[in-house]
């Protein structure tokens, strides 16, 4: 049996490469995903320990405030100077030297403009003399306050040269310093990671990014000879007490590329979900093909049986053709999947200036090419092997004719299937799911593909029938309409394929839509500014700007009222999150409309805060509480709660007096409000502002509707984003119409040589099968936007307590899908319709 | 029948010669075939397996192409014609009626028999379709689609596609290979009075003595040539001259092994 299986395929093979194609493609993206974070994740483990390869062990202290790596950036802990020397006396150190090391040196560029970073820290040091990893490349190191020292690779980007005056924006507002020497890393690198290095004197490191002098981030300690790293670093510990963390280089390596690793793992995971979507759809492919398979050997598999196969072994037969297809496809995928793995791994690294380690294919990728190969396999073949058990042996007595099975209890099936997809993701999206809420409404969005594509081939014909009209003005038209409309069920599992990607694609797209015009009415209805401050946040650190720009616009004619805003991560009440202080709450609250609840939203005074109806709610918080409060710097204190306001989409949270923005992590306004006087111009003001802005290149001024074209210009980015991931899974549903079509004209061979006999021209052909192309891809894409849709409406309406209101449908993006999957149709026409035109007559009314 | 001018012929073949693969594959279909189908009238070509009948037909009718040789079809020289020629050709001048898989299952018996038409862009002759369907006896049948025809009916409704566009010849191969005697029957007498009462003509293709002698005349073929005819057949004479024709292939069959049976260039 297993060899008549094996040489049956040999002679499909042609047919069974397309189906392939799709786990391969699906186990490509996979593997890729996989070797491509495995390859980073190495990458980063050997530059930081290159990093740490000379450093024995380091004294960090406590930082005040631990800052989840997704919610924003850790502020470093200081340490009195008085440290380096406690650290020296104890036994067994060699030497012990204070270092300042601290994220947010940013430099004014050649071109006036601030040297990006798209994750990698911009780093504010103390110039620490030669050795250890730096190598002086041009000049010396600073020796005057005046002075600062940059990286190679930062100061090619800058465009900037030993002897230039360089603006460097830090805790301080801009500031100006001769650049007097330039340097790079051992082993001839420029760059480590793409992180910027600013090398200032110590005092200047100390007060421009710590905010104090007299501190330390930092102690490097040297072991005397015979120390062993971990000695000392339990030594050390013993001696120092409490409030300390004291780490090896390896240890420091390790947890510095620990952080990176769950960045990665959280990265992963998002593209194995897409690769699990690409998955999804080759099943549909695979399900078909077999399917198409199974019914053009009805006669084939009826003789076996008739000659004494039993059910168990066609239904074997079947599986065993899937296994084989799914381990050479798997094969096929994780090869694939390794280059383009490491092809991204390198653009990665070259992007990230980051050496990607060798190449190594993890066991994690095999496996899972080679299980979720031959799973998505085996699992789109079972119905296909369960059908062909059923054929009877008297069918190959008979004429291999296969009647229109009623679709009763499919459709019954899929109306089962959707209500409870419906109801997973009902019970996901309302809170409802005992706190697995994304997965009930990830499987919720799954089970309802499925029952859409069961349901698919009910509507299918009717549907198929109404969209083929638009082409039916020509006989070649009617003939690909009414073939399409033929098998409803082959139709409608080509056509669900397809609607997986779109309806994702569509959804999505709603959800944003709907969102970008929520918050944006929400900002135009609320916001009473006409001037915006802001900037574009590019890393882990927001755009920032200095607060005397604030009073300078308030002083400028045509200028009713000023607010700033500064935020920080700080710890309240013993909870870690988002806190706020305006430059003066009274404007605040007129600009964003903020109406109190209880107490008063009017004015704070040192020591009082005030928080939105939902935080309260949430942490039972009254006016009148006292909340112990840890900001970014500083010590603990106690706040007072005078007044609770109501929570509005685009402003929550605790919000401080203006005197605590001192202890904020960034002790600089990130947004800046400008109200005019009834009357003014904005354009007229406009250019004021942005003069008075010179100094502070990260951030600019902008209209009320640029800013919020601004803002929904990320959301944007993100659907940009989406659409190119599901590239693959929507480029699997395009190899199943291909496939579909494929078999067809081979199954209809002989009608298309009798259509040929009677006088339809080759380019007519074509047409036929194109319009049949063309109709099931538009069907497709158009279950898709219905579905997504759907779906985003779903969404939508659970996210209206988040403030997305107002459900809008992006009518054009939409219509662009339907268009694109025209397009798309007769893309994957082209070869079926080459085939079918060259169809021999005489072959195909050859007799049997 | 060469007395015939060429305006009473419909079809000619001259010296037509068709071979299939080459070197020790060789097979030779027909050799030097010379025939003049008369216009308006029934033929049917006879032979046994193998004769070259079907051949001749696919290549008098523009479906395959001739090794050497000419054939045409009223006017029009077939040879040389490219396939956007030979497609036009068939879709306005001929007919054809095959043995079976003869109608496109998602078209109505009326979708069907207009089909041709409908590729060609042209307007069905009303007074015509409705005279095709009086003949064939399809009036009540002209929404069903084919699976709820029977086998006779749907050859009927293939008879009525190739006649409705009125084309200088219908070709039918073994149109009533797949029918039982009563089916047969009616698909060639009206083939037959298609021919009688509205001057259509005729090529069929078959090997039942029974059908040929519905026709006019008779063309015998026997290992590619032709080997004898007959006007106003009857089944048995017909069936008289396959018999005797069966004997001379047997005697031929030696001695044109060591004669002309080589390789046709």
């Amino acid at each position: 049996m297993l060899r008549a299986t094996l040489t049956s395929m040999l002679h499909r093979k042609l047919r069974l490469v397309l189906s392939g194609l799709a786990v391969v493609l699906g186990v490509m993206f996979v593997s890729g995903s996989l070797i491509l974070t495995d390859t980073l994740s190495r990458s980063f483990d050997n530059l930081f320990a290159g990093v740490y390869a000379d450093t024995d062990v380091q004294v960090h202290g406590e930082p005040k405030v631990a800052v989840d790596e997704f919610e924003g950036e850790q502020v470093p802990a200081t340490m009195p100077a008085d440290i380096v020397d406690r650290v020296a006396d104890v036994p067994g150190v060699a030497s012990a030297v204070g270092e300042v090391e601290a994220d947010g040196a940013r430099v004014i560029g050649s071109d006036g403009k601030v040297v990006t970073s798209f994750g990698p820290p911009r780093l504010g040091v103390n110039w620490g003399g030669q050795g250890g990893l730096i190598e002086l490349r041009d000049g010396r190191g600073p020796s005057a306050p005046n002075e600062i020292a940059i990286d190679a690779a930062l100061a090619s980007n800058a465009g900037l040269s030993v002897g230039d005056q360089v603006g460097v924006l830090t805790l301080e507002p801009r500031q100006d310093f001769e650049l007097v020497g330039t340097f790079g890393f051992t082993e001839d690198r420029d760059t480590i990671g793409g992180v910027q290095f600013v090398a200032f004197t110590d005092e200047v490191a100390q007060e421009l990014m710590l905010g104090e002098t007299g501190v330390w981030t930092a102690v490097d300690v040297k072991a005397a000879p015979g120390v062993s790293h971990e000695q000392l670093r339990d030594d050390l510990t013993a001696a120092l007490g409490d409030g300390y963390q004291v780490r090896t280089g390896a240890e420091l390596a390790e947890d510095a590329s620990a952080g990176l690793r769950s960045g990665l793992a959280f990265f992963n995971n998002i593209l194995l979900g897409f690769a699990g979507v690409a998955l999804f759809v080759g099943i549909f492919l695979i399900l078909n093909t077999f399917s198409i398979m199974v019914a053009q050997r009805t006669r084939e598999l009826a003789l076996t049986r008739a000659v004494g196969a039993s059910r168990r072994q066609i239904v074997g037969s079947v599986l065993v053709e899937a296994v084989v297809i799914g381990l050479i496809a798997a094969g096929l995928g994780l090869a694939a999947g390794v280059g383009v793995g490491a092809l991204l791994a390198t653009l990665a690294g070259g992007f990230a200036s980051l050496p990607t380690a060798g190449l190594a294919v993890p066991a994690s990728a095999v496996i899972s090419a080679f299980t979720v190969g031959v799973l998505v396999t085996v699992v789109a073949a079972g119905m296909p092997a369960l059908r062909a058990s059923r054929v009877p042996p008297v069918a190959a007595m008979q004429e291999a004719a296969t009647p229109d099975r009623p679709l009763t209890r499919l459709s019954v099936a899929g109306t089962a299937t959707l209500a409870a997809g419906g109801a997973m993701l009902a019970l996901g999206l309302t809170g409802n799911a005992g706190g697995q809420e994304l997965w009930a409404v990830l499987g919720g969005v799954l089970v309802c593909f499925v029952g859409a594509a069961l349901l698919t081939p009910l509507i299918a014909r009717p549907v198929v029938s109404l969209l083929g009209r638009l082409f039916s003005w020509s006989v070649p038209g009617k003939l690909g309409r009414l073939n399409s409309g033929r098998n409803p069920r082959r139709t409608a599992i080509t056509a669900a394929a397809l609607m997986v990607g779109v309806a994702l694609v569509a959804g999505v797209g709603v959800i944003l839509d709907s969102a970008k015009t929520s918050i944006g009415g929400l900002a135009e209805d609320a916001m009473d500014a006409e001037l915006i401050i802001s900037g574009e946040q590019t890393g882990p650190r927001p755009p920032s700007f200095d607060p005397d720009v604030l009073d300078r616009a308030a002083a400028l004619p045509g200028v009713d009222t000023v607010a700033g805003l500064y935020g920080d991560q700080a710890e309240v009440d013993g909870q870690t999150g988002f806190v706020s202080a305006g430059t003066d709450l009274a404007a605040v609250r007129k600009m964003f409309g903020l109406t109190a609840e209880s107490g008063t939203v009017d004015t704070l005074a040192p020591g009082q805060l005030v928080v939105d109806s939902r935080t309260a709610e949430d942490r039972g918080i009254a006016v009148g509480d006292r909340l112990p409060v840890q900001l970014s710097r500083g010590e603990p204190s106690t706040y007072q709660v005078v007044g609770v306001y109501e929570w509005l989409p685009i402003f929550g949270g605790f919000v401080l007096p203006p005197e605590a923005t001192a202890n904020f992590g960034i002790p600089q306004p990130d947004m800046g409000f400008v109200k005019l006087t009834e009357g003014t111009p904005a354009d007229q003001v406009q250019p004021q502002v942005a003069a008075l802005l010179a100094d502070s290149p990260e951030v600019s001024v902008t209209d009320q509707n640029a800013f919020i074209e601004q803002q929904s210009s990320q959301l944007d980015s993100v659907l940009t984003m989406i659409q190119i991931l599901l590239a693959l899974a929507i480029l699997i549903a395009v190899l199943g119409i291909i496939n579909t079509l494929a078999l067809s004209v081979l199954e209809r061979t002989r009608e298309i040589g009798l259509l040929r006999a009677v006088g339809l021209g080759r380019a007519a052909t074509m047409r036929m099968i194109t319009v049949e192309a063309v109709v099931i891809a538009v069907f497709g894409a158009l279950l898709g936007v219905v579905v997504g849709s759907g779906l985003g409406a779903a969404v939508v309406g659970a996210l209206g307590d988040e403030g997305i209101t107002t459900l809008t449908l992006p009518w054009t993006q939409l219509a662009t899908y339907l268009v694109l999957a025209g397009i798309v149709g007769v893309v994957a026409a082209v070869l079926p319709a080459i085939r079918a035109a060259r169809t021999d007559v005489l072959t195909a009314i050859a007799y049997e | 029948m060469s007395a015939l001018g060429n305006d009473g012929v419909a079809a000619r073949a001259s010296d037509v010669w068709k071979v299939y693969g080459s070197g020790e594959a060789q097979v030779v279909a027909l050799r030097g075939v010379n025939v003049e189908l008369a216009r308006g009238a029934f033929t049917a070509i006879m032979g046994p397996s193998g004769s070259g009948k079907s051949t001749l037909m696919h290549c008098l009718a523009g479906l395959d192409s001739v090794t050497r040789g000419e054939i045409s079809i009223g006017d029009t020289q077939l040879t040389g014609l490219g396939d956007a020629g030979l497609t036009k050709l068939r879709r306005d001048r001929v007919g054809f009626i095959f043995q079976q898989f003869n109608l496109l299952p998602m078209l109505t018996a009326r979708e069907n028999i207009l089909l041709p038409l409908s590729i060609a862009g042209r307007k069905p002759d009303r007074g015509w379709f409705d005279t095709v369907i009086d003949t064939v006896g399809l009036a009540d049948r002209l929404s069903h689609r084919p699976s709820q025809l029977s086998g006779g009916q749907q050859q009927r409704v293939a008879c009525a596609r190739a006649l409705v566009t009125k084309p200088e010849v219908v070709f039918a191969d073994e149109p009533t290979g797949n029918l039982d005697s009563r089916s047969s029957a009616e698909v060639l007498g009206f083939l037959r009075s298609s021919v009688h009462e509205s001057g259509q003509t005729i090529v069929m293709v078959t090997h039942d003595p029974a059908a040929a002698a519905y026709a006019d005349r008779v063309v015998f073929l026997g290992d590619g040539q032709i080997v004898d005819e007959l006007t106003d057949p009857t089944a048995e004479t017909v069936l008289d001259i396959m018999k005797r024709l069966d004997t001379l292939l047997l005697v031929n069959a030696g001695e044109l092994a060591g004669s002309d049976a080589g390789p046709v260039r």
